[in-house]
């Protein structure tokens, strides 16, 4: 039952094959066995849940015609989105005491479409890593070898759904951070187009660049999620006064006569198995009608070098908030109250936010902000257009998600450049605020790999119909890791 | 780039982060490696770029100059690490 998609289930459900009391006390049997080995939760609130998967199956059997479209299915939330009531500490020191009084506008959402929530999952401190190996609850391992990192920053998400501990998490993704443990994990995981999805309640990292998407087994069951987390929100500035398709309506279209982008500056970086494997991918997206073609984005090098002066800035300044006073971490018998926000900041911050606050108040102070800070945003102009080209000739665009496949755990914590290169294919797109998604495409000595598809601004919908349909003739998305059984 | 420990030191201070001797000689050195990576941009020719801050070209939405909220000071409260009365307790400031 717990390598079951979505779909599926909410089937199972529908036709009372199981209830929802059933499915949740299961997934947190799961929770309980493997959580130990995968670090994967912070929190567990298995008695809301159980109470709350009660009254979905009271008010299944009451009214069914009318039940909410996803009641009583169970999901996980990345640490950083607030939920009234329960802890939300963001995997750090700083908020390890903070208790949320509020629930962030996706966590209404899903639980307005039925959803039960078992937990929260780990995640790199504040978002900020690719490995989840900053987070002041330690590493998560990937289900697929636990010796290897799951990908980061919501790697928590990512493994919980791969080893079958819930069918489905939200994550947030500024530079990849949903993409990348998706393709680490053997996943599908979206990452909407900015202003999509609301932000509100949603723990400020880069406002800019961050954006929640959701993550599941199959591009079907990423539209349901959707469908749960879009739409316009009056309490985020940035939220998109458009209305909310129903993602689940074009996924059986037929891909044929679809142009499909593939970038060469990414492509010439891949060889190996990893080539081997993308190419298979892309033969069955030919084979289904899309016609494959070469394009350019000319300023691809340079979506590293900006993003790492655009988010840090960004970063500095959100999480100057933390200092110590209203809510957070607080360091023992400060002596005045400088003192107080230096050791509250410094006793609370991870190395990883530590580094990158420092980057960020450096390239924003006076006589260095024209040279890096402006700079930067004139370098993400260059990368958005690029796109906007590239959109005039071709439907969507196909890329590696990642470098490689998930790398082994410490092997690249103590060298930040190269751990930051690992995101070569998925920042540019945050800087541009488009929409991706990354899809699994197949394995390399037993570690899945993912095709990443990116799409024009609100695009989601001809995403998912082409994921959707290379899943329909294939199924790498329907592995497991054995070990999880 | 040639990034001084002292202006390291300085930044870490700005941004009211304290840090050991040692953390600030590791920080020091990573960061010196970052930029190194971010300096690539100083390269690039943007005479007549225009920069670029947010995804969204569009103006900010405005909202009526009303309340909305209702008076949550308590729960807010709640969570701070000290308070007394309606008020966050700080060490004394002014002498």
């Amino acid at each position: 039952m717990h390598f079951k998609s979505l779909t599926e289930l909410k089937l199972a459900l529908h036709k009372k094959e199981v209830s929802s009391h059933e499915l949740v006390s299961h997934y947190l049997k799961r929770i309980e066995r493997f959580n130990p080995q995968l670090n994967a939760f912070i929190t567990v609130t298995g008695e809301s849940a159980l109470q709350e998967a009660q009254k979905a199956d009271t008010l299944r059997a009451r009214d069914p015609e009318n039940a909410p479209p996803l009641l009583g299915l169970p999901m996980a939330h990345k640490d950083l989105f607030c939920t009234d009531g329960v802890k939300t500490s963001c995997a750090s020191k700083m908020l390890d005491n903070f208790i949320a009084p509020y629930d962030a506008t996706v966590v209404t959402k899903c639980r307005d479409t039925g959803l039960i929530t078992l937990g929260k999952t780990n995640m790199d401190e504040f978002a900020m890593g690719s490995s989840n190996e900053n987070s002041f609850y330690g590493p998560v391992l990937n289900p697929w070898n636990t010796d290897y990192v799951p990908g980061g920053s919501s790697g928590g998400s990512a493994a919980a759904v791969a080893a079958g501990l819930v069918p489905a998490a939200t994550g947030t993704d500024t530079g990849g951070s949903i993409r990348q443990p998706a393709a680490l994990c053997g996943l599908t995981g979206l990452k909407p187009t900015y202003g999509r999805v609301s932000r509100y309640g949603m723990v400020a990292f880069a406002s800019s660049l961050d954006q929640g998407g959701p993550f599941a087994k199959s591009a079907e069951d990423v539209a349901l999620l959707l469908n749960a987390m879009a739409g316009f929100d009056e309490r985020d500035s940035t939220s998109l006064n458009v209305p909310v398709e129903d993602y689940t309506q074009h996924l059986n279209r037929s891909i044929a006569g679809l142009k499909i982008g593939l970038p060469k500056e990414y492509f010439s970086h891949v060889s190996g198995p990893m080539q081997k494997t993308l190419e298979e991918a892309l033969k069955v997206l030919e084979k289904l009608g899309a016609t494959l073609v070469e394009i350019s984005l000319p300023h691809a090098d340079l979506a590293i070098p900006t993003y790492y002066v655009l988010a840090p800035a960004e970063c500095s300044s959100n999480l100057s908030r933390y200092d110590g006073v209203r809510y957070g971490y607080r360091c023992e018998n400060p002596r005045d109250l400088n003192d107080l926000y230096l050791r509250s900041r410094g006793e609370g911050f991870g190395t990883e936010v530590k580094r990158r606050i420092l980057i960020g108040t450096y390239v924003l102070s006076a006589g260095y902000y024209d040279a890096y800070y402006l700079q930067a945003q004139k370098t993400r102009q260059l990368i958005k257009q690029d796109f906007d080209e590239a959109f005039k000739k071709v439907d969507a665009i196909a890329s590696p998600t990642t470098p490689t496949p998930a790398f082994k755990i410490g092997e690249k914590v103590s060298d930040p450049v190269t751990m930051y290169q690992c995101d070569i294919y998925t920042l540019a797109l945050n800087l541009a605020g488009l929409p991706g998604l990354s899809m699994p495409a197949g394995f390399i000595n037993g570690l899945p790999v993912g095709l990443q598809l990116m799409g024009h601004y609100m695009q989601e919908s001809k995403l998912l119909n082409i994921a959707h349909q290379y899943q329909c003739h294939s199924d790498w998305h329907q592995q497991h890791p054995t070990a999880m059984e | 780039m040639t990034l001084s420990i002292k202006k390291v030191q300085e930044t870490a201070y700005l941004a009211r982060i304290a840090m050991s001797d040692a953390e600030l000689n590791r920080c020091h050195h990573e960061i010196e490696q970052i930029f190194t990576l971010i300096d690539q941009l100083q390269a690039v020719d943007t005479k007549g770029i225009t920069p670029l801050a947010h995804p969204q070209a569009s103006q900010q939405r405005t909202v009526a100059d009303k309340v909305t909220e209702s008076d949550q000071h308590e729960k807010f409260q709640a969570l701070a690490p000290a308070k007394q009365l309606d008020y966050y307790l700080v060490p004394q400031v002014i002498e």
